[in-house]
């Protein structure tokens, strides 16, 4: 009966290739509509305001700037800090750890990326914006007091907060993609390092310098995160939409905005405004991610030419 | 020299001692921040755990008042977005799996990458820009719906990957046999694969029960029992999250305790899925 399966073949295939079409046709829908209700913003500001520094609705005054600035400042927090300790980590799971402390462990990290963003959050307001403000901020002012950065009135409500509890809230996807990329170093390069006497130290170097642009992929990949990182932020940056030297001082970042403001934007320009906003947190974390993936499919498609041995 | 050589060891020694155990304390600093984050929570949340917590609707500060609302608004939205996103991600994920080597397969598996990296405060503004200004209102569907968006892709990936594990020899084996295509994917590939796709499937659940952002615009929040989905609906997470920021100490304590609830779900799923599929342990 080969025409009930030529048929079948091809109503099944039909079936497959809409459910795939269907998320394509999801962001070219998003890339639509925010382009279109966010021309009335885009007509009416132009580029002025993307560099515009006041930021009142009420009197219809939309300067994207401290957002702007407060989504690269806080992600670049978030990075400076979860980025050494997920490489210690991954480095630890793949290259010391044996099996058995390695699996318990990988899986705890794990559970660390199920926990909601909002649960986050609740923590960080009541735990960690206390931390801050008792401890941690004070022995930064205390040692490191001369720098414009740590310098400002101490509420635990702020830039700095809100960067420490990204960087916990990325460590577990950073840690798993640069685990996964030093597994895919061949065995080989570690038997010839330990081989010439390296000890296991100078070996994990030469596994890392192998794996580099896999590691920057994870890097990036963690960045994109932070930029997108929502209730946890908006709920301790303080939403304040002002520009500081100072990271102890509140500020506000794109995500955190729109969720703060979005729900009460009536007015048609404020809407758009806000739409404009979340068109340029689509891009920026759309290019981030992009680049992020061609840093790490280098890495995997070695990986499957040289399977480890 | 066999002096300076044993310095330059020394060194190398001890270089390798402070690393290593630097990494090692890296990892254990991490498991202790998450221990101490659940812990925190069990700790604050059975505080203020009881029955009628489970079952009441808010009310307001002073008179009580619980989650019962939030509790099945979440479960509504849940299921309603599992009902649309499972069977178009499974689909789409068996599309990459079986025929997505060419060009087009290449694209849909950028764009659900692309996708799964959005983050979802954008798909909360998409459902409101196509879902609730058309209808006029904030409902529970607008909420499914964006939270069915969220787990398309990642369904679709985890579908894609699971496929690929079956051994080509199984399919080759029901082809050789005259089967067409669709009778072996269908009827041998699918089943051999059921058991990875569920997990992918649970583990998606889990993930967008903990969803805050995309609800907040779309399917907003509710005082009352509501089994209408044209109307707004609670959810468990935005009623966390609107606790957490009140002024009030009872409510930050209503916050922890259902802290405790959303959150000792998503680690059970979890770790049961963890178990089950013995996968890592």
């Amino acid at each position: 009966m080969p025409q009930t399966g030529a048929a079948g073949d091809k109503i099944f295939r039909l079936i497959l290739l809409s459910a795939a079409t269907i998320l394509l046709l999801i962001i070219v829908g998003i890339l639509l509509m925010m382009v279109q209700n966010a021309l009335p913003s885009i007509e009416r500001f132009g580029l002025g305001f993307l560099t515009g520094r006041e930021w009142k609705a009420a009197q219809n005054e939309f300067g994207a700037l401290p957002f702007i600035y407060g989504t690269i400042v806080s992600s670049i927090i978030a990075v400076v800090l979860a980025v050494p300790l997920s490489l210690g980590i991954a480095i630890f799971l793949v290259e010391q750890a044996s099996p058995k402390i390695a699996r318990p462990i990988s899986f705890l990290i794990e559970l660390l990326a199920a926990i909601p963003s909002v649960v986050y959050g609740l923590w960080a307001i009541f735990v960690l914006a206390p931390f801050v403000r008792n401890h941690l901020g004070v022995f930064l002012q205390n040692y490191f007091g001369w720098l414009p950065i740590f310098q400002g009135r101490l509420t635990g409500i702020g830039m700095f907060t809100a960067g420490l509890v990204m960087a916990l809230m990325i460590l577990p996807i950073v840690t798993a993609v640069v685990r996964d990329v030093l597994e895919t170093v061949p065995q080989a390069q570690r038997e010839a390092a330990l081989a010439l006497g390296a000890t296991q130290w100078e070996t994990t170097r030469v596994v890392l310098g192998n794996a580099a642009s896999g590691i920057a992929g994870a890097i990036v990949l963690g960045l994109g995160r932070a930029i997108g990182e929502t209730m946890a932020v908006t709920m301790v940056i303080g939403n304040s939409p002002r520009i500081s030297a100072s990271l102890f001082e509140p500020a506000n970042t794109i995500a955190s905005l729109l969720a703060a403001n979005f729900a009460e934007a009536t007015d048609e320009i404020y809407l758009s405004a806000l739409i404009e906003m979340g068109l340029v947190l689509f891009l920026v974390t759309f290019i981030v991610n992009a680049l992020a993936k061609l840093l790490i499919i280098g890495v995997t498609n070695r990986a499957n030419n040289t399977r480890r041995a | 020299m066999a002096n300076l050589n044993l310095t330059v060891n020394r060194r190398r020694k001890i270089t390798n001692g402070i690393m290593t155990t630097l990494t090692a304390a890296c990892a254990v600093f991490a498991v202790i921040v998450l221990l101490s984050i659940i812990f925190y929570i069990a700790a604050r949340g059975t505080a203020a755990l009881n029955f009628q917590f489970l079952v009441d609707t808010p009310k307001p500060v002073g008179e009580g008042g619980g989650i019962g609302n939030a509790i099945l608004g979440s479960a509504i939205m849940t299921i309603l977005a599992s009902a649309i996103g499972l069977p178009i991600g499974i689909a789409a994920g068996v599309y990459l799996a079986e025929l997505g080597n060419g060009w087009y397969g290449k694209i849909i598996r950028f764009v659900a990458d692309t996708l799964i990296g959005v983050p979802s405060i954008i798909i909360g503004i998409f459902v409101y820009a196509t879902f609730v200004m058309p209808m006029g209102r904030q409902s529970g569907l607008a909420g499914a719906v964006a939270l069915a968006l969220i787990m398309i892709p990642i369904v679709a990936r985890t579908t894609e990957e699971m496929i690929r594990l079956v051994p080509v020899s199984m399919r080759e084996a029901a082809l050789a046999l005259g089967a067409p295509q669709w009778r072996v994917s269908w009827d041998i590939v699918l089943p051999a694969a059921s058991a990875g796709i569920a997990t992918g499937a649970i583990l998606a659940i889990a993930r967008i029960t903990g969803e805050t952002a995309p609800l907040l615009f779309t399917a907003l929040n509710s005082r009352f029992y509501n089994f209408y989905l044209d109307q707004p609906m609670a959810s468990l997470t935005v009623q966390i999250f609107n606790y957490a920021t009140g002024p009030f100490e009872v409510e930050h304590q209503m916050a922890w305790a259902a802290t405790l609830i959303l959150v000792g779900l998503i680690l059970l799923i979890n770790i049961l899925v963890r178990f089950l599929t013995k996968k890592r342990f």
